[in-house]
This record gives structure tokens, C-alpha cells and sequence, in this order.
């Protein structure tokens, strides 16, 4: 094994998603490098990662979420930009995390009209989620009975 | 503001909505970033070394697959900082290989062990139902208090 030496040490990365109609990834990051500071900033597909020191690039995400605040996601990444690791440039085929980031990017546009419509919902309304459904397992009683008719 | 662990660990979603409310998100990244950015002996491609599976055994036993206990070294830290959780129970993007498969049953058994406040949910198929999952994880989270 060989010494490791980590690229970016203390610094904090995070992803910036945008799945708006009036913002495209582009726009996302020209606006972004106006305001970047010394906030170092890697155009992606589906938005940008920045990387920085916590305190900067919590400041810039908070300013970036101002642009656009139901259809801007943010979420943290453990890896910085670019790591020969993690980057498709050199493993090929999708990046790890892509298919977690597909999926819920299918139905992000449930969560922007949720976070839209939440200040003029009444706070007296119970929400009722989408809750697991249990009942559909076979429950032990039922498999005996199963086992036990010894049905050809 | 609380530590709120969500499953499944790398959900955008999640973390978004958590830090988005004001409080602090406890997924992968974190763990995985912590053992990226410390100096040590290389061991790609996430720096889990040999000394991760033997932190696992704090969570699970010697005869459970290394491949569990070096996740639960991850995710075990977590969940015991954790002050409250959100799991979403129907997330294909979670399914994985036994190893994946196990911890994954772990970390819910963990969760439920601790004791610490859960909301249990599923994603959202329709408007409807985004709206309502938001007010949710809306309404927990200032249960938790915060900023609304």
C-alpha cells in the first residue's frame, strides 16, 4: 500500500442541481462565477459542484439558492471535483451516484411544486404522505396455512 | 437546529429538504469525505482500509460479511450522532448486492433501536403527492425546532 496524500484537504464540496424552466445548467454557472469569490466552481451537466472552504461555499450555495429557491437542489459530496476515483473520464461508463441522481431527478418536479405551494398551504391541514404499504406481505400464519394444504 | 440521519444516505432529495429547513443533513458524504481527506495509506477507490471492517464490529458480529461492517463503520457513527431520521422506504437506487442488501436492513434496524423521532415515507409519484411529502418532512423537522 502506498501513502496517501488527499488533494483539498479541509475543503467541503457540495452538488448544485437546477431542474427549472426559466434556468438552464449554463445560466446556473455564469451566475455562479459572478458571485464564486474565491470558490472554485466545475460546470456540470445538471449544474455545478463547488469547492471551497465550509463557510464560503455555505455562503455562495445560500446566494445561489436565492435564484431560483424551488427548483435549485443542493446536497453534500464526499469526493472533490474532478477525483480520478470517482470521474468517468477515467473509469468510463456513469459516474457512481449517477443512477441514484437520475432517479430522483425524475421526480424532483413533485418536489418543486410541493416546496411552491407550501407557504400558502394552512399549517392546520395534517399532511398525508405517501406512506410504505406493509400489507401486501406474506405474513408466517399464512405461509403455514399455505405449506400445510399441500396443494399439488 | 438537529443532526437528522436520512436514508437513503446519498438522497438529494433529502439532504436538500433537511439543510433547506435548517438543520443538518447525516449521509454518505460525510462519512465518505472524512475518510477521503485523511492522510494515511492509499486504499481507493473510497479509502475504506482494512481497519473500517474491524470498526463495523462495533454494529455487527465477527461472522457478518466484511463488506457490511465496512459500511456499518460508515453509517454506524452517523446514526449514533443522529438526534431524528427520514427514511424513505421505496428507493430502488438502494438495491445492491447483499452487501448493500444487509446494511441496508441494519441501518433501519438501527434506526428504529435508537429511539430518536422517524418519519417514514415513500417517494412521491404525483403533484399531489410531492406536496404533501414536503408539508411532511416540513412539519417533522419544525417538530424538531428551527427555523420555519
Amino acid at each position: 500500500m502506498a501513502d496517501y496524500e488527499p488533494e483539498y484537504r479541509g475543503s467541503v464540496t457540495k452538488y448544485v442541481f437546477v431542474e427549472s424552466p426559466d434556468m438552464t445548467p449554463g445560466d446556473l454557472a455564469i451566475r455562479a462565477y459572478e458571485i464564486a469569490g474565491g470558490v472554485m466552481i466545475k460546470e456540470t451537466c445538471f449544474g455545478i459542484q463547488v469547492t471551497g472552504s465550509e463557510s464560503e461555499v455555505e455562503d455562495l450555495v445560500s446566494r445561489i439558492r436565492s435564484f431560483d429557491p424551488t427548483h435549485i437542489f443542493v446536497k453534500d459530496r464526499g469526493f472533490p471535483p474532478g477525483d480520478p476515483r470517482r470521474c468517468r473520464a477515467n473509469l468510463g461508463g456513469a459516474r457512481p451516484g449517477f443512477f441514484g441522481h437520475e432517479f430522483e431527478m425524475g421526480i424532483i418536479r413533485h418536489i418543486s411544486r410541493g416546496l411552491l405551494r407550501l407557504p400558502s398551504r394552512d399549517p392546520g391541514i395534517e399532511p398525508h404522505p405517501p406512506t410504505p404499504d406493509h400489507t401486501g406481505r406474506l405474513d408466517s400464519a399464512r405461509l403455514k396455512a399455505i405449506i400445510a394444504a399441500k396443494e399439488p | 437546529m438537529a443532526k437528522v440521519f436520512i436514508y437513503p444516505a446519498t438522497s438529494l432529495i433529502l439532504s436538500d429538504l433537511v439543510a433547506r429547513f435548517d438543520h443538518t443533513p447525516l449521509g454518505t458524504a460525510l462519512g465518505i469525505r472524512e475518510r477521503i481527506q485523511t492522510p494515511g495509506l492509499e486504499s481507493p477507490p473510497l479509502q475504506i482500509t482494512p481497519d473500517d471492517p474491524k470498526r463495523g464490529l462495533k454494529y455487527a458480529a465477527v461472522e457478518v460479511p466484511s463488506g457490511v461492517r465496512g459500511r456499518m463503520a460508515v453509517y454506524g457513527p452517523l446514526i449514533e450522532d443522529a438526534e431524528a431520521a427520514i427514511v424513505v422506504h421505496d428507493a430502488d437506487f438502494a438495491f445492491g448486492c447483499m452487501g448493500c442488501a444487509r446494511t441496508n436492513e441494519l441501518v433501519k434496524f438501527m434506526i428504529r433501536q435508537r429511539s430518536i423521532p422517524t418519519l417514514d415515507l415513500n417517494y412521491p409519484r404525483t403533484e399531489g403527492e410531492g406536496e404533501e411529502f414536503v408539508a411532511a418532512i416540513h412539519q417533522f423537522l419544525a417538530s424538531l425546532g428551527g427555523r420555519l
